[in-house]
């Protein structure tokens, strides 16, 4: 190992700081921008690992990585490209956030017929689109982070845990778990519909605790039973609809809105 | 004299999306300078239609991660406009306060993360945290508590989860608001430490006539609606928006242009301030004067000095703001929202410019139509010609192809320009 990436100590053990880029396809850049956004552990979050490409905040990138954290969704031709070079660099490939990770809202004009999509937009004017997928469609991906956002200490424990070499693991319970250890009102005693009980914990309940229900941008926790959800929220007189716009709105329950919708056809004739 | 250079940025850094700058100087001539936008489209507008309007401002607010509080607030209210829905005093300074501290959040981030690189001779700030942690400790100082307080009063500093239309789901406790008391007033110092700095920087002398559209304040420097101004002379109501805007597509963008009374007009902190001058607050004023900027100021440049002198006015006015809130209830209840048929526009002074957000509801309530015009959009044609003005003065001057390069880069970074969010 040489000098350049002696880092800092970890309980009194040597860091081995990782080459670490960040790269961004179709995304709103805030998943990135969470990585900067938290000013209390930007120093020490900085000391775990060399950042040597980051084009967001920094000049002079280099193909030289082991680590490459990934946002957005791919569409293009010219983003499927840049993704298997980035594949092909990266000992460790990071999805980071939800369109990343599921295609993210991006996802939400493939409800439509592209064309009409482009025309809707654009006019006649010629604009290259495709379908908005996550990255795991096109290449293999190492480790997933959830979220639109992404919570930075949970970009932090995941490059610790690289750094020490430890495997990282997301939650597999529902949000419900933390927002009970929260000490919340549930909102479905408020009147308001909420994804807490299907979807995948981790970010503390973050929605909840403001008394705003979950929209499920984190995806499906394991054994999510969505059908038992749809239950709940038809006893408590929401319309199907709110159910399946919460599904599909971040991409993590694509799956499981498209059975919903076929359900719904079927119902219907 | 200098004759022939060639510059070729793909995907400039520091800046927020993709976006290339080409020059092209031939027998001292220069044959070409082109700004091109090169993002892929998200398709928003096509991704609302047939959505209820509860999905709209969650959906609208991932146009941008840097803005989301303003894209968020200009989507409630264009659903509030069309639904007839009057928020509450108590409603609209918690707003206020949330798009101060976006505004303080993300100039600082432009000041000191993107744009004094260049000034300090480095690739990023990263190198700045071993070489000076005294200015880096500021700047993350001040951001933090623009930060936290959006935490505080939005419920997250990034996609808001408390801010719907109507009003809040859940207000902050005053326990909570009172520590940023001292936080505000010592942002004060930090900002003024941050002029001193920035006024050690020599700002590049370029200049270029200029149409500037902004928001127009009545009683106060404007962030949130009313009505629309050119310092061409133009004057509508929020409504008129599309005549402001005119918007149309050219090849070398996924981003569609603007223009208004010339071949195109420049948004942001500069133009905010050469309309609204005198509704600065008096120590935001005073430091604007130091720097010599005052209205009509056209160099693109001082952009960033006018991003410095927003900083000060939103922090004072945060401190005001924040005195009002503690001496009043922090208690209200949520207006029922009854959708019905009709259009709605909503224009947020966002920190790169006036952003406006429109929509069309049927009866119950499900978006028919969507358009959104983004800041950096509005400006993309500015920049173009900017460009193509300041190739032909550095040739004038004789500069040699590093600094050109250095200068088209910092030209287009004083835009602070979103590019993934004028393309969304
Ligand atoms: S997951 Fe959400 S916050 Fe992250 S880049 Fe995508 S839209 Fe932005
Ligand atoms: S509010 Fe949502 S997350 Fe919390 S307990 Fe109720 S259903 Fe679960
Ligand atoms: S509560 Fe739900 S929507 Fe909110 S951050 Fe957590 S997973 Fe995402």
């Amino acid at each position: 190992m040489t000098d350049r990436n002696a880092g800092g100590t970890f309980l009194g053990v040597p860091l081995y700081r990782p080459r670490t880029a960040f790269f961004e396809l179709a995304s709103c850049e805030g998943c990135q921008l969470q990585v900067l956004n938290n000013e209390a552990t930007l120093a020490p979050f900085l000391g775990l690992l060399e950042i040597v490409n980051f084009r967001e905040a920094m000049t002079g990138g280099t193909d030289d990585y082991e680590i490459a954290f990934v946002e957005g969704s791919v569409s293009r031709k010219d983003e499927e490209d840049l993704l298997k070079e980035i594949r092909g660099n990266a000992r460790v490939l990071v999805a980071l956030g939800s369109c990343a990770c599921f295609g993210g809202v991006n996802r939400l004009k493939d409800r439509f017929d592209p064309d009409w999509t482009r025309k809707t937009v654009y006019g006649e004017a010629p604009v290259e689109s495709g379908r908005a997928r996550p990255l795991e469609d096109l290449v293999a991906v190492d480790l997933k982070i959830y979220g639109c956002p992404v919570k930075k200490e949970e970009v932090e424990k995941v490059v610790t845990n690289i750094a020490l070499g430890k495997a990282v693991v997301s939650p597999k319970y529902p949000v419900c778990m933390e927002c009970k250890a929260n000490e919340n009102i549930c909102l479905f005693d408020l009147g308001e519909p909420c994804l807490g009980p299907v979807t995948r914990a981790g970010c503390d309940s973050w929605c909840p605790n403001s008394r705003a229900g979950c929209w499920g941008c984190r995806g499906p926790a394991e054994d999510a039973n969505v059908e038992q959800l749809e239950k709940i929220m038809q006893e408590h007189g929401f319309a199907q609809e709110t159910i399946l716009d919460r599904l599909e709105c971040f991409g993590g329950f694509a799956r499981f809105a498209e059975a919903f919708r076929r359900r719904r056809r079927e119902g219907a004739e | 004299m200098k004759v022939d250079c060639r510059i070729d940025i793909r995907n400039l850094t520091r800046v927020e999306g993709h976006g290339n700058i080409l020059i092209r100087i031939h027998d001292g001539r220069v044959q070409e300078a082109r700004w091109e936008v090169v993002e892929t489209p998200r398709f928003f507008e096509a991704m609302l239609v047939g959505k209820r309007w509860e999905n709209v401002p969650w959906i609208c607010g991932r146009i941008c991660g840097i803005c989301s509080v303003g894209h968020t607030l200009a989507s409630i209210r264009a659903i509030e406009h069309a639904f007839g829905i009057v928020p509450s005093g108590l409603t609209e300074k918690l707003r206020l306060l949330l798009k101060h501290m976006e505004t303080l959040q993300s100039h600082i981030l432009h000041l000191y993360f993107l744009s004094a690189p260049d000034y300090l001779a480095a690739g990023s700030v990263f190198p700045l945290i071993e070489s000076s942690p005294d200015v880096v400790a500021r700047a993350m100082r001040i951001k933090q508590l623009a930060n936290d307080l959006v935490d505080s009063v939005g419920g997250r500093r990034m996609h808001p989860t408390r801010t719907v239309v109507g009003g809040f789901t859940m207000l902050p406790e005053k326990e909570e608001l009172v520590p940023f008391r001292d936080r505000l007033k010592k942002a004060v110092d930090d900002l003024l430490m941050t002029a001193v700095l920035f006024g050690s920087f020599a700002v590049p002398e370029f200049s270029r006539e200029t149409e500037y559209v902004s928001l127009k304040g009545v009683a106060d420097y404007p962030f949130i609606g009313g009505d629309l101004v050119s310092t061409d002379g133009v004057l509508r109501g929020e409504d008129e928006y599309r005549e402001m805007t005119n918007e149309y597509i050219v090849p070398q963008s996924t981003a569609k242009w603007a223009r208004l009374s010339r071949a195109s007009f420049a948004v942001g902190a500069l133009a905010r301030l050469n309309n609204n001058f005198d509704l600065l607050h008096p120590l935001a004023k005073e430091v604007a004067l130091n720097f010599r900027l005052r209205p009509v100021q056209h160099n693109p440049f001082m952009n960033v000095t006018a991003q410095l002198v927003e900083c000060v006015h939103v922090v004072m006015r945060s401190m005001d703001l924040l005195e009002e809130l503690l001496d009043g209830e922090l208690r209200e209840a949520r207006p029922k929202v009854s959708p019905k048929a009709g259009a709605g526009v909503g224009a947020v002074e966002v920190p790169r410019g006036i952003l406006y957000h429109y929509y069309e509801f049927d009866d119950t309530g499900h978006v028919r139509k969507c358009d959104c015009v983004i800041p950096t959009g509005q400006n993309h044609a500015n920049i173009q010609h900017d460009l193509e003005e300041l190739a032909a003065d550095c040739l004038r001057k004789g500069m040699d192809d590093g600094r050109i390069e250095l200068l088209a880069q910092m030209l287009v970074r004083a835009y602070d320009p979103c590019i993934s969010c004028s393309v969304h």
